[in-house]
């Protein structure tokens, strides 16, 4: 009954502005990573089966994409049909109303989806985007370094262990350094992996009276820690490092251990663009006074905004673009071990996908563990582990990561980085009627 | 003889240096299509990598990906457009307000200028909506519009400035002679300053060519420009710096190769020597 | 005197255009700036009153993001007016292959803002594997971690090598309209190449490198992909400018109302800027 109200509604809208967007054209933007740049090429197969849509792209790098899919979405701008969002806008924006709700037939199998993923892509307990894939965090070690300093790494090791290993096995003047990790300002780098750090050892961004916590022991303890760690065992130019930096450092044979996004799992195994490719291990985020939140949760996932005309043809993308049978048509065309991960049971399941990839077991674990909804030893008002699901929060971990960058760099001492992170995050947070 | 050769010494210490510099400027330029020939393993080789064996791999995978003809065409007509709108706009302009100021010439020059200075993102949102309600959204005209208007201030000062140098002495002799002001501005104000002219419309050209702001943020699938294509290729997750100098190479060459057609044109603004 | 009119008449176009092109956003710039308009709050509307204008202004990174942003233009202004002058007069003189080095010296301006930045940042400025670490461990000398230890410098570095060929190009074709019979005669009565470049060039030049100076200001005052592709603003304030943090504090939530009263600021500052400049350097505009 719900679906034909929304037909009827959607139509209604598509009858009274039509004539703007060419009928049977839909327009899909997305982020410019490895997966989706796969989805472009075997859009084809999409097309023939529904011989009366066609399909154009709009790719751009993150940031850009964010901002730029907002503003067309706030104004009601229209042009695009199918967005691709994160796991931080999908809760923000269903609530807000502006995005269709997902509601796809038995075939799609919607709780084949991990719960986690579908628990951080719902609102209200309305799915709203469908994760096309997914990622959580964990450690990759060099085990060859690892065996040669006589070290272990357990599956679930300690912060403490970490800190042990990466002294152990750092050697700059035969240029491997011990631990390589986000240093780079801003909210999706380094203070989404100091969140999960945070989280780790007590701490959270907010209590429930939204007030910011940064000034906590717990805070405290962990980015002292972290700097700790990184100015005695971590490359030069932390500073600058985010994702693709490391990325660089680690398949160039430079870092003995990192810890970031699983994906980057099929990056340093593949032997075509790193030089290690073979000495790789990984295990769980290290933890310190609890498991919670040790591990950060993302998506990317497809969504259908209010303002699409055509939304019938872009809700049958959606459901074709995170199906089963998509899994299945790029592990058939590129081989399994490039299929998109980190969204659906059944993919982990598949003895082909685990044959393809090493990482499979490590990675599904640490999406299973992490839980966006409880993610922090006390009781928070937000859900999301490496965010808050708020729009303040963007801000508000841009200025708390350039302070943590600032501590790291040394130009202040942690406690006098956390309080000016407090005020910045306390501005915010009063601006926008918190408290 | 003495004399020569110190002269002679001198002229080649002036060319060695202009080349020193010449190469230093050009290098990271040079280093980014050396780049794009690499894969992405070389790319991040420690120590950089000189020689090795070089790959076209980055250049057909752009090719596969994105249809850089659609991009360029883009980029050229907007900037292009632009650049004759603008031009079209600010040359009598700028002759009138050089020959002939006013008292607040200055005031309004200045204040031409500092209209750059409003920061596009607070405007965003009003100018998406005004785009949309006007249809023009994800088109060409709604970019040579506003290519046209960031550039005509910067246009106007360069013009201004370059008429400016025009001495009065050869305007007021071209009066004697009978010159109406088409003629004036036709036979001895274009001619004179047409390095000048080309530099001003070269300017513009890169300045739009270059612009990301509104060219990304304005266009969907139709009226992406080569920032729009750079931007799909910048900092994704996994290494980049071999596809990205590939995109890179293919966005600026146009602009490089129509820089070095205009070069000469650049300075071919006839001496005054010889008019004189 | 008609005909003066009418010639005058012909800067209307330019004047009234830009003038709504510039009214227009202007006075939506100040209009949301006293407005609560936030994309990602629809609901919460109606005025604010100076409330925007407070946040923005007690901002505690706003004192160094004004001395960044002037250090940044101030520097990058010096180096490429300087570099521009000498590279410019270095391509006057006729050698065998100037057109290409003409070329080679101001492609650097042909490239996009964000690649410029990517490209120093990863291919030279990389402490581990750049080139300029390369060439320090080469001569055996300790390897500079540009962006953490000098961040507002490596991004007056990347600007000062996208920005000295806009100033060489400028130059370089005002210099075509020198007087050459004046040089010759000041070379035949014995004048060096100071005297010269001091009497003749410096003069000639003068209203050319005022363009230049004030396109500069204005274009170094709203520098923003070099920085957040590079450092984000960071460590702590350190590379942070006015432009950046209107940009953290406000276009990252979508806050329409402090974007504009920022934008509001900005145009303050650019304005006494441009006052400054005037007032020291642009005497050779006199018109």
């Amino acid at each position: 009954m719900k679906k034909i109200t929304g037909l009827i509604g959607a139509s209604a809208i598509a009858l009274s502005v039509a004539g703007v967007a060419n009928a049977g054209e839909l327009t899909i933007a997305t982020v410019n990573n490895g997966h989706m740049i796969e989805m472009q090429k075997l859009t084809g197969h999409f097309e023939k089966a529904n011989p009366d849509i066609k399909v154009k792209w709009v790719t751009l790098e993150e940031g850009t994409l964010r901002q730029r899919v907002t503003t067309d979405i706030a104004t009601k701008g229209g042009q695009f049909d199918v967005m691709t969002i994160g796991m931080y806008e999908a809760p923000i924006w269903g609530k807000k109303g502006w995005l269709h709700e997902l509601n796809f037939g038995n075939d799609y199998d919607v709780n084949d989806i991990l719960p986690a993923m579908r628990g951080g892509l719902s609102a209200d307990g309305k799915l709203y985007a469908a994760p096309f894939y997914g990622e959580s965090s964990m450690i990759m070690y060099r085990k060859d370094l690892t065996d040669k300093a006589g070290m272990s790494m357990p599956d679930n090791p300690t912060w403490g262990h970490v800190a042990d290993v990466a002294k152990a096995i750092h050697n700059p003047d035969n240029g491997v350094y011990g631990i390589c990790l986000r240093g780079k300002p801003g909210w999706g780098d380094n203070a989404a992996f100091i969140t999960t750090m945070a989280n780790s050892f007590g701490a959270r961004w907010f209590d429930e009276n939204w007030k910011p916590q940064l000034t906590s022991p717990e805070w405290n303890h962990a980015v002292s820690f972290y700097v700790d760690l990184l100015t005695k065992y971590g490359p030069p130019g932390s500073t600058g490092n985010s994702f693709n930096e490391i990325l660089a450092l680690f398949n160039e044979g430079k870092c003995g251990m990192w810890i970031d996004a699983t994906i980057a799992a099929s990056f340093v195994s593949d032997p075509k663009q790193s030089k290690v490719a073979n000495d790789v291990a990984y295990a769980q985020a290290p933890v310190a006074v609890t498991k919670r939140g040790a591990n950060w949760l993302w998506a990317w996932a497809l969504a259908v905004p209010q303002g699409t005309k055509q939304s019938e043809d872009a809700l049958k993308f959606v459901e074709w673009a995170t199906s089963k049978e998509y899994i299945e048509l790029v592990g058939k065309t590129n081989g399994w071990g490039s299929v998109p991960t980190g969204t659906r049971a059944s993919t982990y399941a598949n003895p082909k996908f685990q044959a393809a990839a090493n990482f499979a077991d490590a990675e599904m674990k640490a999406i299973e563990s992490a839980d966006p909804s409880n993610s922090t030893q006390e009781p928070t008002p937000y859900t999301g582990v490496q965010f808050a699901a708020i729009p303040e929060f963007q801000a508000i971990g841009i200025a708390a990561g350039q302070q943590f960058t600032a501590a790291l760099a040394g130009d202040k001492s942690v406690t006098k980085a956390l309080y000016d992170a407090q005020v910045a995050a306390d501005r915010e947070m009063r601006k926008a009627g918190y408290y | 003889m003495g004399y020569r050769s110190a002269k002679l010494i001198k002229h080649n210490l002036t060319v060695l240096s202009a080349w020193i510099f010449a190469l230093l400027f050009f290098f990271p330029i040079f280093w980014m299509v050396l780049t794009s020939f690499k894969t992405e393993l070389q790319a991040i080789s420690v120590p950089p990598l000189f020689i090795f064996e070089p790959t076209l791999e980055n250049f057909t995978l752009v090719q596969e990906r994105s249809d850089y003809m659609s991009y360029a065409l883009n980029s050229i007509i907007t900037s292009f457009g632009a650049t004759i709108l603008a031009l079209i706009i600010a040359i009598p302009s700028a002759y009138s307000m050089a020959f002939f100021p006013g008292r607040f010439t200055k005031d309004i020059l200045l204040w031409m200028l500092s209209t750059k200075m409003l920061p596009a993102v607070g405007v965003l949102m009003p100018i998406y909506i005004m785009a949309d309600a006007a249809g023009l959204l994800d088109s060409r005209t709604v970019l040579v519009i506003i290519f046209a208007f960031m550039n005509l201030p910067i246009i106007m000062w360069l013009l201004f400035s370059y008429f400016k140098e025009i001495p009065k002495e050869i305007l007021e002799a071209g009066r004697m002679d009978g010159c109406n002001t088409w003629d004036e501005l036709k036979h001895i104000v274009l001619p004179l300053s047409w390095g000048g002219i080309t530099s001003a419309g070269l300017l513009s050209i890169v300045l739009a060519w270059n612009e990301a702001f509104w060219s990304i943020n304005l266009t969907a699938a139709d009226a992406g420009t080569l920032t729009a294509l750079v931007a799909s290729y910048s900092s994704p997750e996994g290494l980049f710096w071999a596809k990205l100098s590939a995109v890179s190479t293919l966005a600026c060459a146009p602009i490089i190769v129509f820089g070095w057609f205009t070069q000469k044109q650049l300075v071919q603004g006839l001496t005054f020597g010889a008019v004189k | 005197m008609t005909k003066t009119q009418l010639i005058k008449s012909l800067q209307a176009p330019s004047i009234i255009l830009l003038f709504l092109w510039m009214i227009v956003p202007l006075s939506m710039t100040i209009y949301f700036s006293f407005m609560r308009y936030n994309l990602m709050y629809p609901e919460r509307e109606g005025p604010a009153g100076f409330s925007n204008y407070e946040f923005f202004l007690t901002d505690p990174a706003l004192p160094d993001a004004v001395i960044n942003s002037l250090i940044l233009v101030g520097s990058v202004i010096s180096i490429s007016v300087v570099l521009g002058l000498l590279i410019a007069i270095l391509i006057q003189k006729t050698f065998r292959g100037r057109g290409i080095a003409r070329v080679m010296l101001i492609s650097p301006f042909f490239i996009m803002p964000t690649v410029n930045a990517l490209l120093w940042k990863n291919m030279f400025m990389n402490p581990v594997y750049g080139i300029f670490a390369f060439i320090s461990t080469t001569f055996g000398l300790p390897v500079i971690d540009w962006l953490s230890d000098l961040p507002l410098f490596s991004v007056i570095l990347m600007l000062s090598w996208q920005w000295t060929p806009f100033a060489i190009l400028i130059f370089m074709t005002s210099l075509q309209s020198m007087d050459q019979d004046q040089v010759e005669a000041a070379e035949i009565e014995g004048a060096g190449f100071w005297a010269k470049f001091r009497y003749l060039t410096l003069p000639h030049l003068s209203r050319s490198i005022a363009v230049v100076i004030m396109i500069q200001a204005i274009f170094h005052l709203s520098v923003f992909a070099e920085i957040f592709v590079t450092t984000a603003g960071g460590p702590g304030y350190d590379s942070t400018n006015t432009t950046f943090l209107i940009f953290s504090q406000a276009l990252m939530q979508f806050d329409a109302g402090v974007a504009s009263a920022g934008g509001v600021f900005a145009i303050i500052i650019a304005n006494i800027v441009a006052f400054f400049l005037i007032k020291s350097v642009a005497k050779g505009m006199a018109v």
